[in-house]
């Protein structure tokens, strides 16, 4: 049980894939633009998260070493498909609005980089919780984006009028640049808490290691092997 | 022909693939210390971009059209990227030394951009030809070029500034992408 617990306050705060771990930043800047598309693309992600955790978890000992990155990619581009089928028959304004985002929920480090890193190593219940996990971190980080945004931008959170009529909406906020600049704010409040704390800055603070993070994650999607 | 340049201007300067589709950010946020290696990365997606989106648009009108299995076109795209990139890998290792040398290392770096998958899928949302998807790849990854290249400048020139702390890093390179996507804004006077 305590394991469990752990897994999920490891997915949720130590290493919030978007604030700590900083992967997945397509997702996190596009579809933001309001939080009820931010929460649907979480949970979109945490679906699909959720059960190739729990697949490639159950075929760890019969997929072999070296072919398990096609595998796993076959695996995620499935369970991709299905949920984007889904959305489009039950939930079709959703499906509209995250558009393109859906079949590249296939190249977000974060589900190829679970699976290598943990599904693929431990048992299936465990590999299970940490999907979930780490789905409710990367959800709550896109809601919060997303409420941010919407609340600036357009006045409103989840939809509802919450700032009074006189308040004049910074429509920037709502557009592209305006992703870019909540997110930069945020990460600086959670680099001023560690600094305050004096821990080191953490990731946020460096991000030359982005793409190396990516491809050591073999998140490079290199089918086969090459012998050095 | 006024079609095509239509689509080539659209996709580099007014929908820029990083500006504004957001596609492709990891790199944009990752190699872009310095000028000559954002000119590489750049050089060496437009090089796959406009390779892939020929490959996927063939295979997805002689392939998935007829056979009628459209609805695994994210599965199939996927694995014809990755294996594509690696194939070109080899390719270049073994006839030509000197461009391998030029884009090789960031060739691994680019199965997992976004960018590529995207402008696959999205070539096929809007229905292009396969004249009209490598132009529109083409056109992509040169919007991706121009203005991974405008960063790693503004980061170069930025590099002694004395900025506050908590800003120093990420927040720092997020905040002038927000600046340029305001200046990007100016190109939709284009249409």
């Amino acid at each position: 049980m305590s394991k469990i617990l752990e897994r999920l306050y490891n997915g949720i705060i130590k290493e919030n894939p978007t604030f700590v771990l900083i992967l997945g930043m397509c997702p996190t800047l596009a579809v933001t633009t309001s939080a009820i598309n931010g929460l649907g693309m979480g949970l979109t992600t945490m679906a699909v998260l959720v059960l190739s955790n729990m697949l490639i978890s159950m075929l760890r000992k019969i997929i072999p070493d070296g072919v398990r990155i096609p595998a796993f990619i076959v695996v995620i581009a499935s369970f991709v498909t299905v949920v984007e089928l889904l959305l489009e028959a039950y939930l079709p304004t959703l499906y509209d609005a995250l558009g393109l985002y859906i079949p590249l929920i296939v190249v977000n480090c974060i589900i190829l980089g679970r699976a290598e890193a943990y599904a693929s190593k431990n048992n299936v219940i465990l590999s299970i919780f940490d999907g979930f996990g780490m789905g409710f971190g990367f959800t709550f980080a896109l809601t919060l984006i997303g409420t941010i945004r919407e609340l600036i931008g357009s006045g409103s959170v989840f939809g509802f009028k919450v700032l009074p009529a006189a308040y004049e909406p910074v429509t920037i906020f709502i557009l592209a640049p305006g992703a870019f600049f909540v997110l930069a704010f945020l990460i600086a409040i959670m680099n001023k808490i560690n600094l305050v704390k004096g821990k080191p800055a953490g990731k946020g603070g460096n991000c030359d290691n982005l793409c190396k993070e990516c491809s050591n994650l073999t998140c490079s999607g290199r089918l086969i092997k090459e012998d050095k | 022909m006024g079609n095509l340049l239509a689509i080539a201007i659209g996709s580099a300067f007014i929908s820029n693939v990083v500006l504004s589709q957001f596609l492709g950010i990891c790199p944009f946020l990752g190699v872009s210390k310095k000028v000559k290696t954002a000119l590489g990365m750049g050089s060496a997606v437009v090089f796959v971009i406009t390779l892939a989106s020929a490959v996927a648009s063939v295979i997805y009108q002689f392939v998935l059209v007829p056979l009628n299995i459209t609805y695994l076109q994210t599965i199939v795209f996927i694995l014809v990227i990755a294996a594509l990139v690696q194939f070109v890998e080899m390719f270049l290792k073994k006839t030509m030394k000197g461009l391998y040398q030029a884009l090789g290392v960031y060739l691994p770096l680019i199965t997992t951009n976004c960018a590529v998958l995207g402008v696959a899928l999205s070539n096929v949302q809007k229905g292009y030809t396969i004249l009209e998807s490598v132009v529109n790849g083409f056109a992509v990854a040169f919007g991706f070029l121009i203005s991974i290249t405008i960063m790693a400048g503004l980061r170069e020139s930025m590099e002694y500034n004395n900025i506050p702390k908590a800003f120093r890093g990420m927040p720092h390179v997020l905040l002038t992408a927000g600046l340029m996507a305001i200046a990007f804004f100016g190109f939709s006077g284009l249409k």
